[in-house]
């Protein structure tokens, strides 16, 4: 997993609530078999006018112009400024995938769902919940300025204002731990391995309906 | 000086523990605490798990990742796969085998999944197996899913197995690698919710209308950060399927998780499905399942509470599921929401849907009608719907109506009840189970601008096809919708009937 320490980048700013995962993402696009190249079809129905096939090539497709991604100020941004809820839905780790896969690696707004804001930390890709007045201001500060940035530092957990201002966020320790040296949870959890063999020998005998009955 | 304190700290907070594990528990909290393996300083905790459930789109790259990093599943009988999402539903296309699958990239997806489950010995009910159908359908089904397990799939409805009195929820590809190889979860642990519907529900009022309500009320982001537990008589009246449906859709109010305390009903579902507890295991089982309920004096940390005598069947006239009414109520005005992002929300979704503000929802006229998904596609589901086709036709101005069952063994009973044969008769597509146009990753989908009577669990635009526009409702909701060919209330159809 990618590291994540600090982050200066373009701003991108998607005004709408509840943002759902099938629209990051659409189905048709799930049945890749790959973790990689999801990123054309980041949210493929708001960005493209026609309907998005699997494995289409999608530069010579028409651009949706009101769709804010296509707008030429916003090109290059690496970090998408949401609303309340986004990710909420399907659980598809497609959605980070693609997320990152165009070059965001920071979401912040008000609220996530639980599943996409889980999903995040394991792709490199740091969520940010703000307070709703927080999250206002950044849209307007967005909307005046072309070429909006923002720099985020993980360690401090603040974000800076292109003024200097810092607004303060936090992360879970352990998360946080993760993202900054790029660590896979699988071998984490490893480590506890005779933890996790020594709790399972007591649930056997506890529940022993639970393990053998699939073989 | 600091070690003392520090010392003393750790004192105080190991009372502190001993204290709240003496405090009465909610259902949530004592299956937490009977899966807890690690708790660690920060918050964040391993949770063990009991049962993974695997199917073709979440699952190819958590095995592909085991394979790159050399590693074997922890565990292989804890696993139950079958392909689901992607599997064509006509009778024609399936008699083929994968081979026969015409879209090639979902050919791949299904074909990946069993090249994984045979490669890592994990038991799967393939295509074209009698027991095969929709995973949320299956595990119950199979008593693959028990009271007092915790269960995940990548899949968010996974929510659907707490009807069991179980932990169950969704989680992402990495989880499921992480699953695969751990047997455990790196979670830390939701907030306490307790939605209480009292009362009884009325005839025709059904758990898809009870939820629909519930989600209406707290909205699609109500439940975000909680385990909900539903409780109250209406729910306790319910039975096991309903119970599923109910928490099914826990995740569409924003809980990860949504569960119903075990009781009477709950084991008479569970006792002699094939991977259920046998002879000496199952009254042990049984006796530890009594526990599965939440104590009297436990404390939630949010409550809601509904009157079920007050519900009536519901439709969703939005793209999102908290956008949902009344049968008898009107399209809302988004000129008359004050809150400002709501009210855009709305007119956005006004719009997609091709809805005018103050329409009537009886007014609301369908193109095409399906009754299937991990929400709505059990045996109850089908019973209820042909009820109210039976000896009537579908409307000619529907173009399609399909009926997708949830598992070959329900297709088989449907089948030995007539179901199929009533269906049929009325002018609907009898199919084969999987997830089907739930969320169209196959053929059935929706056409740009078609208005669809829907089982299923979600509204999102473009879900069940690019353009398709999806109102959800009860199975009974649905089959009144494609007789009339518009909405109606499925109670005037009954009276009507009788």
């Amino acid at each position: 997993m990618k590291k994540f320490t600090q982050l200066n980048g373009i701003v991108a700013p998607l005004d709408r609530a509840n943002v759902d995962t099938d629209m990051i993402i659409p189905k048709q696009f799930l049945k890749s078999i790959k973790r990689s190249g999801f990123g054309p079809n980041l949210f493929d129905e708001l960005r493209y006018l026609d309907e998005g096939q699997p494995d289409q090539d999608c530069s010579g497709r028409p651009l949706n112009p009101e769709f804010v991604l296509n707008k030429s100020r916003y090109q290059g941004a690496s970090i998408l400024l949401a609303r309340q809820n986004f990710g909420c839905g399907s659980s598809r780790e497609h959605a980070p995938w693609a997320l990152e896969d165009y070059g965001f690696r920071c979401v912040i707004a008000p609220g996530f769902a639980d599943i996409f804001y889980n999903n995040c930390f394991k792709n490199g890709i740091l969520p940010i919940s703000l307070l709703d007045d927080d999250v206002d201001q950044l849209f307007n500060e967005v909307a005046s300025l072309e070429g909006y940035q923002l720099a985020i530092d993980l360690d401090r957990e603040v974000i800076v204002k292109p003024d200097g201002e810092e607004i303060a966020f936090s992360i879970d320790a352990f998360r946080r731990h993760c993202l900054i040296n790029g660590l896979d949870d699988i071998g984490l959890t490893l480590e506890d391995e005779s933890l996790i063999r020594s709790y399972e020998q007591k649930h056997i005998k506890k529940n022993p309906w639970l393990f053998g009955a699939i073989k | 000086m600091e070690l003392d304190l520090t010392l003393r700290l750790s004192r105080s907070l190991h009372v502190l523990n001993e204290a709240k594990s003496m405090a009465a528990k909610t259902l949530y909290d004592k299956l937490w605490d009977a899966h807890l393996v690690k708790q660690r300083d920060d918050g964040s905790a391993l949770i063990y798990i009991d049962r993974q459930l695997l199917h073709e789109v979440t699952s190819p790259q958590a095995f592909e990742g085991l394979r790159l990093a050399g590693r074997q599943p922890w565990r292989i009988d804890a696993n139950l796969a079958t392909p689901d999402h992607n599997v064509p539903t006509t009778s024609n296309e399936r008699m083929a085998g994968i081979e026969g699958i015409v879209d090639t990239v979902s050919r791949i997806q299904v074909q990946t999944l069993d090249d994984n489950c045979r490669e890592f010995g994990v038991q799967e009910f393939r295509m074209n197996d009698r027991r095969q159908g929709i995973v949320h359908v299956v595990g119950p089904e199979q008593g693959a899913t028990l009271p007092g397990m915790t269960v995940v799939c990548g899949d968010s409805h996974t929510s659907t197995h707490g009807a069991f009195g179980a932990l169950a929820h969704g989680i992402g590809t990495s989880e499921v690698e992480h699953v695969l190889t751990t047997q455990c979860l790196v979670t830390k642990k939701m907030q306490n919710m307790l939605v209480r519907v009292d009362g009884q529900l009325g005839d025709g009022v059904t758990a898809k209308d009870v939820v629909l309500a519930i989600i209406g009320e707290i909205g699609t982001a109500g439940g975000n950060g909680c385990a909900i537990e539903f409780g109250g008589d209406a729910i306790r009246s319910l039975s096991m399927e309903g119970r599923m449906t109910l928490c099914n859709m826990a995740i569409e109010a924003g809980a990860r998780a949504g569960m119903v305390a075990v009781d009477e009903q709950t084991i008479e579902y569970v006792k002699g499905r094939p991977y259920a507890p046998k002879k000496d295991d199952w009254d042990k089982a049984v006796e530890a399942w009594q526990d599965l309920v939440s104590d009297e004096e436990a404390e939630f940390d949010r409550v809601v509470v509904l009157q079920g005598d007050k519900i009536i069947p519901q439709v969703t006239w939005g793209t999102s599921p908290e956008m949902v009414g009344p049968v008898d109520g009107i399209v809302p005005d988004p000129a008359k929401i004050k809150d400002e992002t709501q009210s855009i929300s709305t007119s956005r979704a006004l719009e997609y849907m091709g809805l005018q503000a103050g329409q009537k929802i009886t007014d609301i006229k369908l193109d095409r009608v399906f009754i299937g998904s991990c929400t709505n596609s059990r045996i109850e589901d089908l019973r209820a719907a042909a009820n109210v086709v039976k000896g009537r036709k579908v409307s000619s101005s529907i173009k399609q109506a399909l009926v997708v069952p949830g598992s070959g063994l329900i297709k088989e009973q449907a089948e030995r009840e007539g179901l199929d044969k009533i269906f049929t008769d009325a002018g609907f597509e009898w199919r084969e189970p999987g997830c089907s146009m739930c969320l169209a990753m196959n053929a059935d989908k929706l056409g740009a601008g078609e208005h669809c009577a829907s089982t299923s669990n979600r509204n999102f635009e473009g879900r069940q096809g690019f353009g398709g526009r999806t109102h959800l409702v009860s199975p009974a909701m649905a089959a009144a919708a494609a007789i009339k060919g518009h909405f109606v209330d499925v109670r005037e159809l009954n009276r009507e009937m009788n």
